[in-house]
């Protein structure tokens, strides 16, 4: 991940760095989708200041659904992590881990409830745009274990923030950025209050984030590209979620 | 007229020019239809005025948004500094609540480092701080505001903390659209943001566990979210409540880019945690409003 670890001596070097680098990527596709932006007709309608483009999203097999491109794309993207967040808390809250307490019975239904609002937001903002639903495989979480489903809770939403982090960039509206911005402060709250019921005093701890980007050094949360970020999530997911269309 | 072929020329000028352009929907959308809708003639003129724009407020943008950035971590970084060399006085348990605390203080002073760095690297050398620059009994230097106990004062100290942190969440949330063009910076902005967020979530943990009396309004639960647009913090004196209650305003929203969140979906989703689910965020001028007063 670009930012990790970068030591205080590097970090002009590196910003530098990162600067070039990712203009050097973004430099084509971003020529490529002022031209096709320029060549389509802008939406009125559901998302407004959305571009449309002519990716299909949702796609006609059941097994398979490709996020689109844009703002589109990446509003699929969280439309994605949301719908599989929301789907492993509903089954959390349906078949609670024995012994779990009033206070975690408490949090959870909460948690439940904001990535069910998230998801539903998702799905009504994008409309006909919106991706199919996921058909998810949690067969890997054992949903009568606490330490199962407080570790799994904790990975999605340490996956969640680092997600959103990661996707601001991608956004082209500023509309969409601040939503963005919404929803991942909430996701953080929720990764805080997991790593604490699991180690309490664990709510920020960088170090244990590095791999996702994020650097104690400079105190920066997780943050990771959309393939990045699949990669890992694709393991509860069943539907093949094609990414190739987002923005990078 | 060739629009790709005035691009290229100037890349060859500014390799940078489709960062600037692409980011803003306004641009966008005024270059998109520029071809169709404009007589040839008009075209210079409305490319001027679209690149005046685009390279008219990005550096300055985020100069002043990482400056303002740069204002709010000395302020957490020094509160922390002063809790933590102050526990015994604060009252602050020993164990968890005080290793939190340290946690807390690593990251702003972190946060103050990077943020200065960053800042450097674009050529501009940001004001000096210092523990003397802030007074956080809220009197803006004269020591005697409505939080002058929270360096004496367990649940003082946390009432004040938790404000700040869920201030600072939603000062970068309300700055992030202005770093849009710059998208290096905007991502270590959005990774403070979500720190910010974590810590927020810690310090209302630590003040639901607090005995009655600290600054709990009788019959509320914290929780690591915002509930509406509760504080959950009572400090028994009504000016000191309005002026934390400004940075809970607005958190009651429960639409979203229209969207109404309350059963969304034909989903049970209550108004409270429809308003959890959001974290709102709040101007420039509100989150200096908020501020002021603990600044010397």
């Amino acid at each position: 991940m670009e930012m990790t670890k970068p030591t205080a001596k590097e970090d002009t070097t590196l910003l530098d760095e990162l600067a070039q680098k990712e203009f050097n990527r973004r430099k084509f596709l971003r020529f490529s989708g002022l031209i096709g932006v320029s060549a389509v007709a802008l939406s009125g309608a559901g998302l407004s200041g959305c571009y449309r483009d002519n990716t299909l999203t949702g796609g006609g097999d059941d097994n398979s659904v490709n996020l689109g491109s844009g703002d589109i794309g990446v509003l699929n993207y969280a439309y994605a992590l949301e719908q599989l967040e929301a789907a492993f808390y509903t089954q959390v809250i349906a078949t609670p881990f024995s012994g779990i307490s009033a206070l975690e019975s408490e949090y959870l239904k909460d948690i439940r409830d904001h990535e069910i609002a998230h998801r539903e937001f998702f799905k009504a903002a994008l409309g006909s745009n919106a991706i199919a639903g996921l058909q998810v495989d949690f067969s890997s979480i054992n949903f009568s274990s606490r330490d199962s489903v407080l570790g799994t809770a904790k990975a999605f939403e340490d996956l969640g923030v680092a997600a959103y982090n990661g996707a601001g960039r991608l956004l082209m509206s500023t509309d969409y950025l601040t939503i963005a911005g919404k929803i991942v402060s909430v996701e953080a709250r929720h990764a805080a209050l997991l790593r604490d019921l699991i180690s309490n005093g664990n709510f920020a701890d960088l170090n244990s984030l590095s791999s996702m980007g994020a650097s104690n050094a400079n105190g920066l949360d997780a943050a990771m590209n959309p393939p990045d970020v699949l990669a890992i999530a694709s393991a509860y997911v069943k539907t093949k979620i094609d990414a190739s269309n987002l923005p990078k | 007229m060739n629009l790709k072929n005035i691009l290229n020329e100037i890349e060859s000028v500014d390799p940078e020019v489709y960062e600037r352009l692409d980011t803003r929907r306004t641009t966008m959308h005024r270059f998109s239809f520029i071809g169709k809708t404009l007589a040839l003639a008009a075209i210079p003129s409305a490319l001027g005025s679209m690149f005046k724009k685009a390279y008219g407020q990005t550096a300055s943008d985020v100069t002043d948004v990482l400056l303002f950035a740069y204002l709010l971590e000395n302020l957490e970084a020094e509160f922390y500094k002063k809790i933590v060399s102050s526990f015994t006085a604060i009252g602050v348990p020993a164990g968890a609540p005080q290793a939190a605390l340290t946690v807390i203080r690593d990251h702003e002073v972190a946060h103050v480092a990077f943020l200065k760095t960053v800042l450097n690297s674009m050529g501009t050398t940001p004001p000096t701080y210092s523990a003397s620059s802030f007074d956080f009994s809220g009197a803006k230097g004269a020591g005697n505001g409505p939080f002058a106990a929270a360096f004496s004062n367990y649940g003082v100290m946390l009432a004040v903390a938790q404000t700040f942190e869920d201030t600072g969440v939603r000062a970068y949330k309300g700055q992030a659209p202005r770093l849009i063009n710059n998208k290096t910076v905007l991502t270590a902005a959005l990774q403070i943001h979500s720190v910010e967020a974590r810590h927020a979530s810690h310090i209302r943990q630590m003040r639901r566990n607090l005995t009655p009396g600290n600054l709990v309004p009788s019959g509320v639960t914290l929780q690591p979210w915002i509930t509406l647009a509760q504080s959950g913090i009572d400090t028994g004196n009504a000016s000191a409540n309005a002026a934390i209650q400004m940075s809970y305003a607005g958190e009651d929203n429960t639409t979203q880019a229209g969207v109404n969140i309350v059963n969304i979906g034909g989903q049970t989703v209550a108004a409270n945690e429809a308003s959890e689910a959001f974290d709102e965020p709040l101007t420039k001028a509100q989150i200096t409003a908020i501020v002021n007063p603990f600044i010397v």
